[in-house]
């Protein structure tokens, strides 16, 4: 079979149940175009001798009950995995190779996938392009020398490319959902507490969740069904009923109640962005919903919020990189000084830049006026959700405020950077689950990405609503293969 | 109660000085496992073998709240008569060193687990209550260890991440000797509850002492120092002295006292300036995001009010009420719980007096003079009682139990045993008694003329002769009484 990097996750593994191919033939389709793929730089680490031995073993003794038999996948390379180098894209991690496996993957390979290599984003996940990576740009499949989002550019691209039939991001302020809609691929952020940050390099605790993407929404369910535990190691993991979401998929959202918040005009958003809203708008009643308007009325105060909480709790996460005992070293003449020449060596521009603004928020004399009222203000957004949740299902919105950009168009104004998450960051700040689906084009012909937004722990519901709409918008991605020589 | 009889007050010229102390005692948890990892605590360990990814701060681990230590705090709570705080908050407190893997402390700031309470000291001239204004759960750094290698410096995490509670007090001590007394107590708590072994050689137990002087009279508080990690309460004390005659001096020098913190010096007995004011850190606490709040329920602090045992001042008042003890004795028998426990072994099946008399005089000097802590007494509590008995119903003089007791602590020996062996026993026949004392007074024929002209005095000669002849075995109450009629 040739086509076989064209199928989609569901589709390999009823073929691999059903013994039309085995994991090794798929593992090495997958592998192949991955290798001839180099140019999109995808990769931070490949590990593919691994993976085809891997399937060889699952061929020699397949288990054909698990629910990724054989299924072979690259991951962001912000999950730690035994004996695999885990970077985080920072040359201060450069070096590092984890002894211990995070929960989320280790549920992934429980259910007999295999892992292909780990995949490039943002430095510690901060950016919204996968400029900020210390292993270099991504391309987007979709055009040469644009932007693949972030900060899960690698993963997002590595879908789109089909060099890896399904992956996990990590979504802190839209990092799953933004490279999605840039993509034309599909992004679940989960509920806050739905998918365990054990082993996850952290960027920002309350906010960070790790999510699957893929190339349509029953994949995309499939893969929270794996990835979503409970897990002691997480004090924040919520111990809730988890639907078997794939089995549970339904088209029927016939009388669902979706809103649309006003507050998401915002100035200046381009028509095309608004557009697709309003086809969205008429595809979501197609599928039998009630279009209801609402208000959400804090949603202006949401991106300063998040530029202060996630780079408060971010100045401290990363503050274990010192150079002490493990990861990059700069020697220095004491210990302040070998401080100050690891982390500056060892850390980009951005993630500085956020450990600066961070510590700025949080110390002494500031603290109320910007990390406290922060504070505050987040449990003023996430009470507009529930206000709003008193009178729909679920929320429906862009993904972003544009289409995908070109590399380097961004790079030195962070503030329009941060922009690309006007849409995306409420939902992480109110903890609930948000997916973004392909919808339609922009007049360049790059993919824009419409998003649903549920009441949480409600992931079945969204996952419905995106099973019914993307039947209606039958979205095709235009990739030409553009890098395969 | 006259309060002034130990006041503790510093003279200058014609000025009387007050001081005032505050403590933050860091009291280890006593827990198999760290606070908020699985890893074991045991001291003494090889360096660095009980260390968990979540003590070196691996990328991506997260703490895990042990819920023995949140008991082990709230029944330390408990027990400082303290209010229980039903939903507290971990914070982070940020800051850069080599053996603090984090790069912050898990902390309690805002909102500590516990919150106001009080311990009684018992001085000598009265009871004084000093207030407790919280205790909060916090995770131990690592050592760092700088006298291993000329060039650098070793970082030992075993200690990483092991539970403190951290107890402050009020500004209500006064003297070094109450800080002696508040420390003995605190850690007289902790035993009896088994929250904190207090072992302050290990490094269990260790004070930051603050430290301010005001003029006798005054209300205002003086400016205060801080006095960082001192790890025994003689230090404490010489600390205490040396910085309070320092800020007097300074004051009236006619300078002002910095608000700084300072460090003791224990070779030069003097305090130094380790950073001031200006330089403290700016920790920037704010709440770990990666911990929910602590919340737990009434029945939960319920349940645990049932495994509170009897706590020193309560054993005090029951001691002096049952027992009859003096409150000095009672005080000596409850300061610490083995003691109090070989107490009370001792008087199960034996005279609750003379219990008391030996262990506080005969055992405790012989404990003393040997170094050894009640534990490892070399009596067991039911060979003294048996002792004890010995003495009661007569069988041996108090005079020959010293003897037998000096033999048992060579090695716990039944008294019994020795009694019978070494011949002890006294001699309590009244025939053999008079046929010893017949012979005395044969023996002595002119003293007992003079006895009985009016020199009564000499009656002591004839007891003492008595004995002598008896090997120190007659029994002293009997002998008394023949020679009374026979003379």
């Amino acid at each position: 079979m040739s086509d076989i990097t064209k199928q989609a996750l569901s589709e390999l593994v009823e073929n691999i149940k059903s013994k039309k191919l085995s994991s090794s033939e798929v593992t090495k389709a997958f592998v192949e175009r991955s290798e001839k793929s180099k140019e999109l730089n995808v990769y931070i680490t490949e590990d593919y001798t691994n993976a085809l031995n891997k399937a060889k073993k699952f061929d020699e003794k397949p288990n054909l009950d698990l629910k990724l038999p054989g299924i072979p996948m690259a991951v962001k390379d912000l999950f730690c995995t035994k004996d695999l180098r885990t970077t985080a894209g920072s040359k201060i991690l450069n070096n590092f190779v984890p002894t211990y496996e995070s929960t989320v993957t280790q549920n992934i390979w429980n259910e007999g996938a295999i892992l292909m290599g780990k995949l490039n984003c943002d430095e510690f996940a901060m950016g919204s392009s996968n400029e900020t990576s210390f292993f270099g740009n991504v391309q987007n499949p979709i055009d040469k020398n644009l932007v693949p989002g972030g900060s899960s550019g690698g993963s997002s691209s590595a879908v789109a490319a089909q060099l890896t039939p399904i992956t996990i991001g990590t979504d802190t302020g839209g990092s799953i959902r933004q490279p999605a809609s840039f993509t034309g691929t599909v992004g679940l952020k989960p509920t806050y507490g739905s998918c365990s940050r054990y082993g996850i390099v952290a960027f920002a605790s309350s906010l960070d969740q790790a999510g699957p993407m893929a190339q349509n929404v029953k994949d995309c369910a499939l893969l929270q069904e794996v990835i979503s535990t409970y897990d002691e190691k997480d004090s924040t993991s919520i111990d809730f009923k988890r639907n078997e979401y794939s089995k549970e998929l339904t088209k029927d959202i016939k009388g669902k109640k979706i809103g649309i918040p006003k507050e998401y005009r915002v100035d200046g958003m381009p028509k095309e962005i608004e557009d697709l809203w309003k086809k969205g708008i008429e595809y979501a009643k197609d599928c039998g919903a009630e279009i209801i308007d609402i208000s959400l009325p804090h949603t202006n105060y949401a991106l300063p919020t998040y530029y202060i909480v996630a780079p408060a709790e971010a100045s401290s996460n990363l503050a274990r990189y010192d150079g002490v005992k493990y990861g990059f070293r700069a020697e220095g003449e004491n210990l302040i000084d070998m401080y100050e020449k690891t982390r500056s060596e060892g850390f980009g521009a951005e993630v500085q830049r956020r450990i600066m603004i961070g510590t700025y928020v949080l110390s002494s004399g500031y603290y109320d006026a910007y990390y406290l009222k922060a504070q505050k203000v987040r449990k003023l957004i996430k009470n507009d959700f529930d206000d709003a949740y008193k009178k729909v299902d679920a929320i429906l919105t862009p993904s972003t405020p544009s289409s995908a950009f070109k590399i380097g168009e961004k790079t030195n104004d962070p503030v329009s950077m941060y922009l690309n998450d006007i849409f995306t960051v409420p939902v992480n700040l109110a903890g609930l689950p948000g997916i973004s689906i392909p919808a339609g084009h922009d007049a360049k012909g790059y993919p824009l990405g419409l998003q649903i937004i549920g009441k949480a722990f409600d992931e079945q519901n969204i996952l419905n609503i995106a099973y019914a709409m993307e039947e209606k918008i039958n979205f095709k991605n235009n990739i030409t293969d553009w890098w395969i020589k | 109660m006259s309060k002034n009889k130990s006041e503790y007050l510093i003279n200058r010229h014609d000025n009387q000085y007050e001081v005032v102390i505050g403590l933050e005692v860091h009291a280890q948890v006593t827990s198999q496992s760290k606070l908020f990892s699985t890893s074991a605590t045991k001291f003494g360990a090889e360096p660095n073998t009980q260390v968990s990814l979540v003590d070196a701060a691996f990328p991506g681990m997260l703490p895990v709240i042990n819920e023995y230590c949140v008991k082990q705090a709230i029944k330390t709570g408990i027990g400082l008569k303290a209010k229980i705080n039903k939903r507290s908050v971990f914070d982070r407190k940020n800051y850069f060193y080599a053996d603090l893997p984090q790069g912050y402390q898990i902390s309690q700031f805002k909102d500590p687990i516990v919150g106001e309470g009080k311990v009684i000291l018992d001085m000598p001239d009265g009871q004084k209550e000093v207030g407790i204004e919280r205790l909060h759960l916090e995770q131990d750094a690592g050592k760092s260890i700088h006298d291993l290698d000329p060039k650098n410096t070793f970082v030992d995490l075993n200690r990483s991440g092991v539970a403190l509670m951290e107890i402050v007090s009020k500004p209500d001590l006064r003297s070094p000797d109450e800080v002696n007394a508040y420390i003995k107590k605190l850690r007289s708590i902790m035993r009896y509850l088994g929250t904190c072994d207090g072992n302050m050689q290990e490094g269990s137990l260790r004070a930051d002492v603050n430290v301010s002087v005001r003029k006798k009279g005054s209300k205002e508080f003086g400016t205060r120092c801080e006095i960082k990690n001192v790890n025994s309460i003689k230090f404490m004390q010489m600390a205490i002295e040396y910085e309070a005659n320092r800020q007097v001096d300074l004051i009236e020098d006619g300078r002002t006292i910095d608000q700084e913190t300072r460090l003791f010096d224990t070779k030069k007995n003097e305090t130094r300036s380790m950073r001031s004011k200006e330089d403290a850190h700016d920790y920037r606490y704010f709440p770990d995001p990666d911990l929910l709040p602590l919340e737990v329920s009434d029945d939960f602090i319920e349940n645990l009010k049932l495994e509170i045992p009897e706590l020193p001042d309560e054993k005090k008042k029951r001691f002096i009420e049952k027992f009859k003890l003096s409150p000095y004795e009672a005080n000596i028998l409850v300061s610490d719980i083995e003691t109090s426990n070989y107490f009370e072994n001792v008087i199960k099946k034996s005279d609750v007096k003379l219990a008391t008399n030996w262990i506080i005089g005969e055992l405790f000097a012989a404990l003393n003079e040997k170094n050894l802590e009640i534990t490892e007494s070399p009596i067991s509590a039911g060979n003294l009682s048996k002792l004890i008995n010995l003495i009661k119903d007569g069988t041996i003089s108090g005079k020959i139990a010293k003897t037998v007791f000096e033999q048992m602590m060579e090695g716990d020996k039944d008294p019994q045993k020795i009694v019978e062996e070494k011949g002890l026993k006294q001699e309590s026949d009244p025939k053999a008694l008079e046929a010893l004392i017949d012979k005395v007074i044969d023996d002595n024929r002119d003293k007992a003329t003079e006895y009985k002209s009016g020199k009564v005095k000499l009656f002591g000669f004839f007891v003492g002769q008595v004995m002598k002849v008896s090997g120190g075995k007659a029994n002293p109450q009997l002998v008394n009484e023949i020679l009374k009629k026979k003379l």
